[in-house]
């Protein structure tokens, strides 16, 4: 006969130890209870969902079939009324009654409510399950005032969600400090600048004593007497462990649930996990000590008493992209004989603070840079003697030997925060699936796939573990925003980042330089399809008057002749633009186009009006142009339409930006009189068919290019044009030529996810550039139409003669 | 250093975009006034290395980087920012005062009068 285990919550912390039960022998029959109407997901990451970078199907982990397989009943949307310990059962709210023989709590906790005059107004939400998150996202449009009240580290996640779907937002916290409970003042003040620089606005010290409005809430007043407009509310001011089951059980109760070290309460029958109960007179909130939790409860339930649950230091870590804050143990210095240790960076907002005692470690704040995160939890939880490392300590010595480092860290540390994933669950998972790469690892154990702070660790964990490890060629962009290419998409597509200000603001040290910025302002085109503010002061010269600059600061110019087809008309005009602005110089082009050298910037407008062409590009990390051979249109050896086709090919590719200069050839047979095979992107005709090869050159470097693919018609062979071109576009560093780029992801991968991937997948690549192209327009026409009324002029003082002025006026100079 | 600045108007400061640089000839000389944050600086358009038009370069924080061959130069200063090629350019006292730019254009004037003498 099997034993009734009864599980109320269907949370994080009662499932996952519901998943460590069914890891061992068992005789139970399981059925757990969940108030909420949905399976059990990871709250962690509401805030991704707030934000919009998960939908909530994403962060669902065990789904209905999860129940299914397993055997568990799962009765979602019931809540449990009453526990009967006489008769050992629970009582749902309808009445309906069911037996156990072993009982978990796992109620979790419920956000606090501070009683505050007019929270019970429309409007006023409180920020914990989904269906919560599900609300407030159906208030929320761009420009919707919001106040969150608390400035803890939900408060925070919460702004930041709200504020990246276009709300301003308010954060009012009570305490002089955002974070209060895990920084001290200076971390605060790092934070509160981080904050604010996202767009979001901090209030603080600041008591909410009433919410005012009609009905609806219309805005907050302080104690102060001053007021804040909102639309809308979000409470985030802390949580309370749901202990009212346990209390009107007559189980013994604090704070939450008293359990003792193997997860028991004062009732032999009744157990307790996660957020509702209290150990030692601690409650948990975090997701790594709940889930020890669990296993500990685990082994107890199922007969294997032992496995103690001592309890866990305080820790926390904000889910923020970019702010990285780090805090864990005792903070507080004013305690006898604790040192604190510090390091602070202003311009790069780093703050370090640790707290010792003896020479161990009690304590950490760790705002701006998060890297030694695991070195010192593992001080503090080791009680290490520091006095070796005290030189060292800010910034101790990475082990030459990734493995020597990964080593140290027990298996059962968690190293993916946001979906619980620890050390052991990794180097299980490597082992099981013979994974090899980041993206594999993703895939398997969902370890950082959320907010990106673990990646460099897993990195660190494949390459200790595996000894097949691909790893994926990153180069950091610059010590400006000292972060790979892959993350930088990432962040701005996440952030909904539009700005290289914005991009340098939150990420970066606020100035950037002539290496990021460019590249910058290639990545916020690229990832928004032309639909970013464009920063001209990020672009080099050349992309500021669409012309290439030249040894005496003068310019040439390159009108764009499509296929290097030109007409009578066209050349006479080139020739009479070469006579009126006296052109020191006219030249073919190895690209077979005409280059007019020496053009002053200030008669750049002029010459491009009375040439009546359009830009050739010719300056720019863009579509440079389509060279041809003649083809079948006069060639005796033609075998296909190649200067038809060249013309159509850059058509549809004229006036975008790509990540280096990007130049294409279309020959009408393999004779390749125009050279296509030394071509970024090359068309080679054969009778009845193209070859499409990409990743040629004939400049710096002298490569052959690979052959994509062999199509039958010239649309299909625009079509795997369109597809290889959109690919590199979005997944080249800047500055890399699609030589290096096919050479370092290798034609094979190219292939498969390019011309031979899902229809889905290549329908994207060019749905992205159809948009891109929709946007993209010839630069000249800013000849008629400037972006700012100096882009092409000299200023002309507006008085020439000087005032003569006394020395004292001129303190602001 | 002279003792009365020589203050010249030179234009609305919104004809600069933030973080760019202009060109305007006074006497001959070409400056480059650049827009920074909160202000503006002024020195000589012209890289010592070959010349180059350094309005035209991609300004950082308080530094500009010449768009020919990449030499920086500290706006505040006019001195080269890498030790390792030491150069200068003249700088030129600068200040906004109601949306006008101003900038003290003495040192040109005076280098040309010890120029004709």
């Amino acid at each position: 006969m099997k034993q009734q285990l009864v599980v109320v919550g269907n949370g994080m912390a009662g499932v996952s130890c519901v998943e460590q039960i069914l890891k061992q022998p068992h005789n139970f029959d399981i059925t757990i209870f969940g108030d909420e109407t949905h399976v059990n997901y990871n709250r962690i990451l509401l805030s991704l969902v707030l934000a919009g970078e998960k939908s909530a199907e994403e962060i669902v982990i065990n789904d209905l079939s999860w129940y299914q397989t397993n055997g568990i009943r799962a009765r979602i949307g019931v809540k449990i009324a009453s526990v009967d310990r006489e008769r050992k059962l629970v009582i749902d709210e309808d009445g309906g009654i069911t037996e156990y023989d072993k009982l978990i709590l796992a109620t979790g906790s419920s956000a606090f409510i501070p009683p505050i005059p007019g929270v019970d107004k429309k409007n006023v939400h409180v920020f914990r399950t989904l269906d919560d998150t599900r609300a407030l996202l159906e208030k929320v449009r761009p420009g919707l005032k919001v106040a969150v009240i608390g400035g803890g580290l939900l408060g925070l996640e919460a702004a930041r969600g709200l504020q990246v779907r276009g709300c301003e937002v308010t954060v009012v916290h009570l305490m002089e400090t955002l974070m209060d409970r895990q920084l001290d003042a200076t971390g605060g003040d790092y934070l509160k600048r981080k904050i604010e620089s996202l767009g979001i606005r901090v209030m603080l010290p600041q008591q909410t004593a009433a919410l005012f409005g009609n009905g609806r809430v219309g805005g907050l007043r302080f104690a102060s007497g001053e007021e804040l407009e909102a639309d809308l509310v979000v409470i985030a001011a802390g949580i309370r462990p749901n202990a009212e089951l346990g209390r009107k059980a007559g189980l013994q109760v604090q704070r939450g649930i008293v359990v003792n070290d193997y997860m028991e309460t004062s009732d032999p029958h009744i157990y307790s996990v996660g957020e509702c109960t209290e150990h030692r007179g601690q409650t948990f909130g975090l997701v790594a000590p709940l889930f020890e939790q669990g296993r500990v409860l685990a082994s107890t339930i199922t007969g294997n008493r032992g496995a103690i649950f001592t309890g866990a230091s305080p820790a926390a870590k904000l889910k923020i992209m970019g702010v990285d804050i780090f805090s864990a143990g005792f903070i507080d210095e004013s305690g006898v004989g604790v040192e604190t240790v510090r390091y602070e960076d202003p311009s790069l907002g780093v703050y370090k603070k640790l707290l010792l005692k003896d020479n161990q470690l009690l304590g950490m704040i760790l705002v701006g840079d998060i890297e030694d995160e695991h070195t010192y939890m593992d001080w503090m939880r080791s009680g290490t003697d520091l006095t070796p490392h005290r030189r060292q300590i800010l910034f101790p010595p990475r082990e030459s030997d990734p493995g020597l480092e990964v080593a140290a860290i027990p298996d059962s540390d968690t190293i993916c925060g946001c979906n619980g994933v620890r050390k052991g669950d990794i180097v299980q998972a490597i082992h099981a699936h013979g994974i090899t790469t980041l993206a594999g690892l993703k895939e398997h154990t969902r370890a950082s796939t959320s907010c990106g702070t673990c990646t460099g660790l897993c990195e660190k964990l494949l390459r200790a573990v595996t000894p097949d490890f691909q790893e994926e060629t990153r180069t950091t962009l610059c010590s400006c925003v000292p972060f790979s290419y892959e993350q930088l998409r990432d962040m701005i597509r996440g952030q909904k980042l539009k700005s290289v200000e914005e991009v340098l603001n939150i990420y970066g040290n606020r100035k950037g330089c002539e290496v990021c910025k460019p590249a910058l302002s290639y990545l916020l085109d690229m990832v928004w399809c032309g639909d970013h503010e464009e920063d001209r002061s990020a672009r080099f010269i050349n992309d500021r008057v669409h012309a290439n600059i030249q040894k005496d600061g003068t310019f040439s110019v390159i009108p764009r002749m499509r296929g290097g087809v030109t007409t009578p008309d066209e050349l006479r005009r080139i020739a009479d633009v070469a006579d009126k602005y006296k052109v020191p110089m006219v030249k073919v082009t190895g690209s077979q186009r005409i280059d007019l050298l020496g053009i002053k910037k200030a008669d750049l407008p002029k010459v491009w009006a009375d040439l009546g062409m359009p830009s050739g590009q010719a300056y720019t990390k863009g579509v440079r142009m389509v060279k041809t051979c003649v083809g079948t249109a006069f060639c005796r050896f033609g075998v296909q339409d190649s200067t038809r086709a060249g013309i159509e090919l850059e058509r549809r590719l004229e006036n975008l930006f790509t990540p280096h200069k990007f130049k294409m050839g279309v020959v009408g047979c393999p004779r390749n009189c125009a050279e296509a095979t030394v071509k970024d992107l090359g068309l080679v005709g054969q009778d009845g068919s193209w070859q499409v090869v990409v990743g040629g050159a004939a400049g710096k470097s002298v490569r052959k290019a690979d052959l994509l693919i062999t199509v039958e018609t010239t649309e299909q062979a625009l079509e795997a044009s369109d597809l290889f071109f959109q690919y590199y576009r979005e997944n080249a560093n800047y500055l890399e030529r699609s030589y290096d780029f096919v050479e370092r992801l290798g034609i094979e991968k190219i292939r498969k996810e390019t011309v031979y991937a899902p229809e889905a997948d290549k329908q994207k690549l060019l749905d992205r550039l159809a948009r891109s192209k929709t946007l993209a327009k010839d630069a000249w026409l800013e000849g008629q139409t400037p972006v700012s009324p100096t882009q092409f002029v000299q200023i002309q003082p507006i008085q020439v003669q000087p005032i003569h002025v006394q020395p004292r006026e001129v303190q602001s100079a | 250093m002279t003792n009365v600045r020589e203050w010249t108007r030179i234009t609305n400061v919104e004809n600069i975009p933030s973080r760019e640089g202009r060109t305007v000839t006074v006497d001959g000389v070409e400056i480059a006034i650049f827009h920074l944050e909160n202000r503006c600086l002024t020195i000589e358009n012209k890289c010592p290395h070959k010349g180059g038009p350094l309005c035209d370069g991609i300004v950082s924080g308080t530094t500009v980087v010449c768009p020919l061959h990449g030499r920086r130069f500290d706006l505040e200063s006019g001195m080269a920012v890498r030790a390792s090629e030491p150069s200068c350019v003249a700088t030129f006292p600068t200040r906004v005062e109601d949306g006008i730019i101003f900038v003290d254009l003495a040192g040109v004037r005076k280098d040309q009068e010890e120029a004709a003498t």
